[in-house]
C-alpha cells in the first residue's frame, strides 16, 4: 500500500477537509458580507458596464453609423466580440459536459463557475448580433412565428436563421444544466441559513430538496443525459457560427477547415478565460484548497492541446491557401501576414500559437503569476484572431473599386469595454450569491471517510 | 393505518453504504437513503432499478426533430414558397443544423422537466428533512416496519455495526 500511495496522483482537494467543513468554506463566500474587494471590483465592472449601455444607447438612437463600420466592412466589432464571448463560453461547456462524460475528477472544483462562465459569457455574446441589426428592436423577426406579414416565414437555408437557433439552444441548454447542478447546493444553504429574506429565496430556488436517494439517482441520470446533449451541442454552435462566415463567397472566409478550427479556437480561448477567472478566484476567496495546482496544471495542459490544434488550423489555412493556385485566396492571406493589418495578424500568432508552447515547461505551468500572464495574452490574441478574420477578408474583397479601410470609432470600443462590464458583473454578483464550487460534487471526491484509491481519478 | 420507521444517521459514506447493503440483504424494506451528495454505488446497494428518463429524453428528441424537419417543409414548400437564390424546395441538409437544434433544445428541457416532476421538485415547495444535516455532512437509512417477524433488536445492532452516530424511531401517520 505504501507504494502505491507514493506514485498515485495527491489528492484532488488538500487537507483531508470533512463534509460540514466543505459546506461552511465554501458557503462562506455567499453567507459573509462582501470585502472592500469585492465592492472594489464591482464598483469597477459596472462603470464599465455603465459606459457600455450609454453607448448603446446613443447608438440605438443615432444608428450604427455610429460604428465605424461602411459600406465595404459591414462587419466589424459587433460580430468578432460576437464570436470572441461565444467562444469564452464554450470551455464552460467543455468541462462540464466533456470532461464529466470522460470522469474527469477534477472538474468537480471548477465546474460550477465555469459553467456561469458559459452563462454570462453567452449573454454577452447574445447582445452584439442584436445590436449590429439597422433596426434592433425588430430581432424577433428572427422567430417563425405567424405574422401579419403573409406569413412570412424566416430563411431556414440561411445559417444566420442557424446561429440564432444555436444560441438561444444553448444558453437555454447551459441555463438548465447550470440551475440543476445548482439545486442541491442551494439546499445546503437553504438549511444553513439564518436570515429571513435570504432564507426565501434559497427555499424558493432549492425546489424543496431534501436530499433523498430517489431524487439523487434521477438528478445523475438527468445529469448525464444533459452532459450527453451539450457535448454535440457545443460543437454545434461553433461550428455554425463559423458556418456564417464559410458559407460566403469571400477569400479567406470561404473554407471548409473553418468548423474544426473554430471549435479548437473557442475551448482555447475559453480555457484561457477559465485560467484567468480561477487564479483570481481562488485567492479573492481563499479557495486555495479547492482549486489546487493540479486544477490550473490540467487545464494549462488542455491549453496546450487546443492551441496546438489552433496552430495547426492557421498553417493549413495559409497553405491551402497558396496550394489553391486562387489568387484571390493567396491575395487575403498575403493581406493578413504584410497589409496593413499584419501587426494584429502577428499578434494573434504570438498570443495563441507561441505563448501556450511555454505551457510545456513545468515551472511556468506551476507558476500562477506566469499561468495568468499567459491567459491574458491568449485572451487578448483570440480576440485579434476574430478581428483579422472579419476585418481583412471584407476590407479587400474581388473589386478593388469596393476596397476600404476600417477604424472604429470610440462607440465601437465603448461598447467592448462594456461588454467586459456586463461579463465581470454578472459573475461578480453569481460569486456573491451563489457558491462558486460545487460543494455536493466536491464532497463526492474527498479523501473523507474512504478508503484512498477510489478518489485519485 | 400507520407505519413504524427506523432512523440511522451516518457520519461516513462508507457506513451509509454497507449498511443499506447490509439492510437489504437482511430483508428489510429500506423506504428511502437521504445523502448530501450523489453517493458512488447506492443505487445498487438499495437495488434501484434505472430511471426511465432517458426515455423521455429520447422521445421529446425525437419528436422535436420530426416536428421541426416537417415544419421547415411546410414553410418553405408549402405555406410559401419563395425562391431565394434559385435553392430547391427541397433543402434537406440545409435544413440540419436548426432540427440538430430544436431536437437538443425540446430533449434537454423535457427531460428536466420530467425530473422536476417525478422528483415532486417545485419553486418554493417547502423542504420536508428527514433529520437537520443530510444536506450538508449526514446520512440517513430510514427503514420500516413491514410485519410481525420484523425485529427491532436486529435493527438496532446493525445500526450499531455500522457506527450509526445518532438512531432514532418514529410511528408515522400516513396520509
Amino acid at each position: 500500500m505504501g507504494a502505491i500511495e507514493a506514485i498515485a496522483p495527491p489528492p484532488l482537494i488538500e487537507g483531508r477537509k470533512t463534509l460540514q467543513q466543505v459546506s461552511r468554506e465554501i458557503g462562506a463566500a455567499a453567507e459573509r458580507k462582501p470585502t472592500w474587494l469585492w465592492w472594489l471590483t464591482f464598483s469597477i465592472s459596472s462603470a464599465f458596464l455603465l459606459v457600455g449601455a450609454v453607448a448603446v444607447v446613443y447608438e440605438f438612437r443615432t444608428g450604427v453609423g455610429t460604428w465605424g463600420v461602411n459600406n465595404t466592412v459591414g462587419w466589424a466589432f459587433a460580430i468578432t466580440n460576437f464570436v470572441f464571448w461565444i467562444g469564452i463560453g464554450h470551455a464552460g461547456t467543455f468541462i462540464s459536459a466533456i470532461l464529466y462524460l470522460f470522469r474527469q475528477k477534477w472538474r468537480t472544483s471548477v465546474n460550477r463557475s465555469a459553467e456561469a462562465m458559459t452563462l454570462f459569457a453567452v449573454v454577452c455574446a447574445g447582445l452584439f448580433p442584436i445590436l449590429h441589426l439597422g433596426r434592433p428592436w425588430l430581432f424577433f423577426w428572427l422567430i417563425p412565428y405567424p405574422n401579419t406579414r403573409g406569413s412570412l416565414w424566416v430563411n431556414f437555408r440561411s445559417p444566420l436563421v442557424w446561429d440564432f437557433f444555436a444560441i438561444s439552444t444553448y444558453f437555454t441548454i447551459s441555463l438548465t444544466f447550470w440551475y440543476v447542478g445548482l439545486i442541491p447546493d442551494l439546499a445546503t444553504l437553504r438549511d444553513r441559513c439564518r436570515r429571513r429574506v435570504r432564507g426565501w429565496f434559497y427555499r424558493f430556488f432549492s425546489f424543496g430538496w431534501d436530499g433523498s436517494y430517489r431524487t439523487w439517482q434521477r438528478y445523475e441520470t438527468v445529469y448525464m443525459l444533459l452532459a450527453g446533449l451539450a457535448t454535440p451541442l457545443v460543437v454545434s454552435v461553433h461550428t455554425i457560427v463559423s458556418w456564417d462566415f464559410a458559407t460566403s463567397i469571400l477569400p479567406g472566409w470561404h473554407s471548409t477547415i473553418f468548423p474544426p478550427y473554430f471549435v479548437a479556437g473557442a475551448i482555447f480561448s475559453g480555457f484561457a478565460m477559465v485560467l484567468t477567472l480561477m487564479i483570481i478566484v481562488r485567492k479573492v476567496m481563499h479557495l486555495e484548497s479547492y482549486i489546487t495546482l493540479r486544477h490550473i496544471e490540467a487545464m494549462c495542459k488542455l491549453v496546450i492541446l487546443t492551441g496546438g490544434i489552433v496552430g495547426l488550423s492557421y498553417g493549413i489555412e495559409v497553405f491551402i491557401a497558396f496550394y489553391s493556385g486562387d489568387p484571390y485566396e493567396q491575395y487575403a492571406f498575403l493581406n493578413r501576414a504584410a497589409g496593413a493589418l499584419a501587426w494584429g495578424y502577428w499578434i494573434t500568432v504570438a498570443c495563441n500559437v507561441l505563448t501556450p508552447q511555454l505551457l510545456w515547461i513545468k515551472k511556468i505551468r506551476t507558476s500562477l503569476k506566469a499561468v495568468f500572464a499567459i491567459s491574458i495574452l491568449i485572451n487578448i490574441g483570440m480576440w485579434f484572431e476574430r478581428f483579422i478574420i472579419v476585418v481583412t477578408s471584407l476590407e479587400r474583397d474581388f473589386l478593388p473599386s469596393s476596397w476600404a479601410w476600417f477604424a472604429p470609432t470610440r462607440i465601437d470600443a465603448a461598447i467592448l469595454a462594456g461588454s467586459f462590464g456586463l461579463f465581470f458583473t454578472l459573475f461578480l454578483l453569481f460569486s456573491r450569491f451563489v457558491p462558486v464550487i460545487s460543494m455536493a460534487d466536491v464532497k463526492g471526491v474527498l479523501t473523507y471517510g474512504r478508503t484512498s484509491k477510489e478518489v485519485r481519478g | 393505518m400507520s407505519r413504524r420507521l427506523f432512523y440511522a444517521a451516518f457520519e461516513h459514506e462508507e457506513d451509509a453504504l454497507g449498511a443499506t447493503r447490509a439492510a437489504r440483504e437482511n430483508g428489510f424494506k429500506i423506504v428511502d437513503v437521504y445523502a448530501p451528495y450523489a453517493v458512488h454505488g447506492m443505487e445498487e446497494a438499495m437495488a434501484l432499478s434505472p430511471s426511465r428518463l432517458p426515455w423521455v429524453c429520447f422521445a421529446l428528441g425525437l419528436t422535436g426533430a420530426l416536428l421541426k424537419v416537417w415544419f421547415e417543409y411546410w414553410t418553405t414548400w408549402i405555406a410559401w414558397p419563395l425562391n431565394v437564390g434559385g435553392k430547391p424546395w427541397d433543402s434537406l441538409p440545409a435544413f440540419v443544423p436548426v432540427t440538430f437544434e430544436v431536437m437538443v433544445f425540446l430533449a434537454g428541457v423535457s427531460t428536466v422537466i420530467a425530473f422536476f416532476i417525478v422528483a415532486r421538485l417545485a419553486p418554493g415547495k417547502k423542504p420536508v428533512l428527514p433529520m437537520p444535516g443530510v444536506t450538508d455532512d449526514r446520512f440517513l437509512l430510514v427503514l420500516e416496519e413491514t410485519d410481525a417477524s420484523f425485529d427491532a433488536t436486529k435493527v438496532a445492532s446493525l445500526f450499531g455495526k455500522f457506527h450509526a452516530a445518532q438512531v432514532d424511531e418514529r410511528v408515522e401517520e400516513a396520509a
